[in-house]
Order: C-alpha cells, then sequence, then structure tokens
C-alpha cells in the first residue's frame, strides 16, 4: 500500500509529467486558453491513460513478456504493439462513449482524438515496462502521471485567463509569456521534491 | 536550383521543424540538456525521417487512403525499433541520456507529418531529400537549443569546459553557472527567449512591410500539427459528421 502511494504521489507532484518529464507538451500549450477546455482534455487524458497503462500492462504481461509464447522474446515489439493499441483503444472508446453515454461524450468528445499523438500516453505505458511495474503499479502510476496533467494543464489556463489583460510586451505575445509562465510553473513543481 | 537542394534548403531553413513550424516540441524541450543530447536526438529523427520517408514514398500507391495513418504509424515505428536497438548497441551512454525519448520519436510530429503531407504524394528521391532536410533543420534547432542551455547552465560546449569556473575557495574570478538552464525549467525559458526572439523578426519585417515567412499551420505549438498531421482520426469509423 505505502509503495502505491509513493508511486502515485511521485509521478503525480514530484515527477510532474509536462512540467519536469516535457511529455504531452503539445496539448499544455494548445488546449489551456480556457479553464472549461482544460479540464476537459485533463479528464479525457485521465480516462484514456489509465485505461492505456491497464491494457498495455496486460498486454506485456501476457503475450509480450510470456515464456510460453517464443520464450517472452517478443519485447521488442513493444513500442509498435502499444502505439497500435493506443490508437485503437481510443477509437473504441469514442465509439464506445458515443453509443452508450453521449453526456460524457459530449463532454469529452472533441478532445478524445487528440490523445492518440499524446505522447505522454505511449510514455506512461512504455515507462511502465521500463520500471518493471505490475498490472496494478502500472495503474496507479497511470492514474498518478494523468492526475499531475490534470493539475498543471488546469493551474496554466488558469493563469493564462488572467493573463489575457495584462500588458505584455508586442514580441512575447502568444507562445513565450505562455513558455514563461510553464517555466515559473516548473520552478514551483521544485518544490514537491522533498515529498518523497 | 533542382528539387533536391530545394527540398534541403525548404527544411533547413524555410520551415524549420524547430523555429519555424514549431513542430516536435517535446524532445526539443526534454533532451537539449547539452548539446551532444540534441545533437543524437536530432541525428536519430534524421534517420527514422529519412528512412520512413523512402518507405511511405515507395508504398504511397499501395497503401489505400482510409488506413494510410495506421500504416505510416507501423512504418515508422519499425524503423524507430532498429535505431532504438543499433543505438542500444552502439552508443549506449548516449541510449542511456536519452532514455524514453527515443522510443517516442514515433509520436513525434514531424515524421508522421512529413509522411502525411509529403513522402506520401512525391516521388521517392525528392522525399529523401525531404527527410535529410527536415531531420538536418530539426538537428541543427536542438543543437542551438543544447549549446545554448549547456554553455549557460555549466559554462561548457559538447563537454569541454570554455568558459572557467569560478573557485571562491581558492579566489579564483570566473563564471559561475546557472544551474537552472540544465534543470526542466531553463528549457521552458530559452524557448520562450527564442520564439520572442522569432516574433520580433517578424513584426519588424511585417512593419517593413515585407512578407513574413509563413509560421505555417502550427503557430500554436504543436496542437494544431495533431488535428492536420494525424488528422486526429487514426481509424476511419465512416459515421463522422
Amino acid at each position: 500500500m505505502k509503495e502505491l502511494l509513493i508511486i502515485a504521489i511521485g509521478s503525480a507532484l514530484v515527477n510532474n509529467v509536462v512540467l519536469s518529464q516535457f511529455l504531452g507538451i503539445c496539448p499544455f500549450l494548445g488546449v489551456s486558453k480556457k479553464v472549461d477546455t482544460a479540464a476537459g482534455m485533463g479528464g479525457a487524458v485521465v480516462f484514456v491513460i489509465t485505461l492505456a497503462s491497464f491494457v498495455t500492462a496486460v498486454i506485456n504481461k501476457f503475450i509480450l513478456a510470456n515464456e510460453a509464447i517464443m520464450d517472452g522474446k517478443l519485447v521488442y515489439l513493444q513500442t509498435i504493439v502499444f502505439i497500435l493499441v493506443i490508437a485503437c483503444l481510443v477509437q473504441f472508446v469514442e465509439m464506445f462513449l458515443k453509443k452508450s453515454m453521449p453526456s460524457l461524450y459530449q463532454a469529452l468528445g472533441v478532445y478524445l482524438p487528440l490523445i492518440t499523438t499524446n505522447c505522454a500516453v505511449l510514455g506512461v505505458a512504455l515507462t511502465n515496462v521500463q520500471k518493471s511495474y505490475n498490472i496494478l503499479e502500472s495503474i496507479i502510476n497511470g492514474i498518478g502521471i494523468s492526475v499531475g496533467f490534470l493539475v498543471a494543464i488546469v493551474i496554466l489556463a488558469g493563469i493564462r485567463e488572467k493573463m489575457e489583460y495584462n500588458d505584455i510586451s508586442e514580441s512575447f505575445r502568444g507562445t513565450p509569456i505562455v513558455l514563461i509562465t510553464s517555466a515559473l510553473m516548473a520552478i514551483a513543481f521544485f518544490g514537491f521534491s522533498g515529498l518523497i | 536550383m533542382n528539387g533536391c537542394t530545394e527540398r534541403l534548403y525548404n527544411g533547413l531553413v524555410k520551415e524549420n521543424p524547430t523555429f519555424v513550424l514549431m513542430l516536435g516540441m517535446c524532445p526539443t524541450l526534454a533532451v537539449t540538456t547539452s548539446a551532444i543530447n540534441g545533437l543524437g536526438m536530432g541525428l536519430s529523427t534524421t534517420v527514422v525521417l529519412v528512412l520512413s520517408n523512402m518507405l511511405i514514398s515507395m508504398l504511397r500507391k499501395i497503401i489505400p487512403d482510409s488506413v494510410r495513418v495506421p500504416a505510416f504509424i507501423v512504418v515508422v515505428a519499425s524503423f524507430v525499433t532498429i535505431v532504438q536497438f543499433l543505438m542500444e548497441g552502439f552508443v549506449p551512454s548516449l541510449y542511456a541520456s536519452l532514455g524514453i525519448y527515443i522510443p517516442l520519436i514515433v509520436v513525434n510530429c514531424i515524421i508522421l507529418g512529413r509522411a502525411e503531407s509529403y513522402a506520401s504524394k512525391n516521388p521517392v528521391v525528392l522525399s529523401i531529400f525531404d527527410g535529410i532536410g527536415m531531420g538536418l533543420g530539426f538537428t541543427v534547432g536542438l543543437t542551438a537549443i543544447g549549446i545554448v542551455r549547456e554553455i549557460i547552465g555549466s559554462g561548457k560546449i559538447f563537454g569541454a569546459q570554455i568558459l572557467p569556473l569560478a573557485d571562491e575557495a581558492a579566489g579564483k574570478a570566473g563564471y559561475t553557472p546557472i544551474t537552472i538552464f540544465i534543470l526542466a525549467p531553463g528549457a521552458f525559458l530559452v524557448l520562450a527567449g527564442l520564439t520572442a526572439l522569432q516574433n520580433k523578426v517578424k513584426n519588424n519585417m511585417a512593419k517593413k512591410g515585407k512578407k513574413a515567412p509563413e509560421s505555417a499551420s502550427c503557430a500554436d505549438g504543436c496542437a494544431s500539427c495533431t488535428n492536420g498531421a494525424c488528422g486526429g482520426k487514426v481509424f476511419p469509423t465512416g459515421n463522422e459528421e
């Protein structure tokens, strides 16, 4: 139990996926103009990463690293298998939500297709394997990482909403000031490094 | 200028993926802690880009349009796996310092973007040169950012000390490294400076009435390229609006 808590806090706050691992920078900078949309994107990411880390962990344990199949030598296929599984998974989730939970689809739908190319999802799947987490630890790590993403993108969106009316020098308008804001957030997140 | 050199010029200068298109931001920020890491990442991306452009261009008439993105992903992922094993075998130290970002070349928007927008429509030789140009443009970008961060953060270039360090105990004057630049926030700061500089150049050109170089579709960082290059939909379900 203690190990799981350490994994969760470590991946959510200490090694924040955006601010210290630099995964998922694209949606972090792109979809953070408003708190609502940022929270939507964050929610979709939590959903997909949790599911993806479960599915990829299962596939890795029972197919790729299974001694009974090819003496467990299939692990070299990880990158290919994981990216295809994630792409299919996102597609399935989208179709499933559309048919059975229209209200949730309304909220997350727009963001789901964008997530396939979010490197955080593949990144989580690969980190789980690299650190040889078991299935439960993989899921916890997935949840931790995606909650870290949600926290970071919502904070950035909040700051950007406030910043909209500020007088920013001409060259720094747009992306540069967002990057500087992220740098300050990254410095702030260093404060968590004493936590574990 | 013939077609091939035009592609090289296009990738290195006109549509430089790092400074003009702002594609592939994740590796740009993550691995540029030193010049050698940036160079290694840039070159491995170049290899994957050239090979995948070549193969996709060869297969462009065979791959059905409706499944082209998954097909591209499989091609790219295969080459990434090959490059990953070669690096693990021959340059283990670089492999260790780049770590997870090597397999993540698969989801680099530059590669899928070039496959989709260039290699799937053009002949093989031109696609290869497009890959070389774009790849070298990316390499130059990463190495430049790496050099800036390495000098400010530790006073070195490619691991060689060029700014003598201050030593208070010995009373020696010199440079005190600003360590934050080789840590995570430094990446954001350097990139912010570079994009601000680029904005300034663009604004000045606009004031003089010259047409500024196109910032393509990716003015908002990478978000729009996930829309464009990868089409959002990897497997068209057929019942979308």
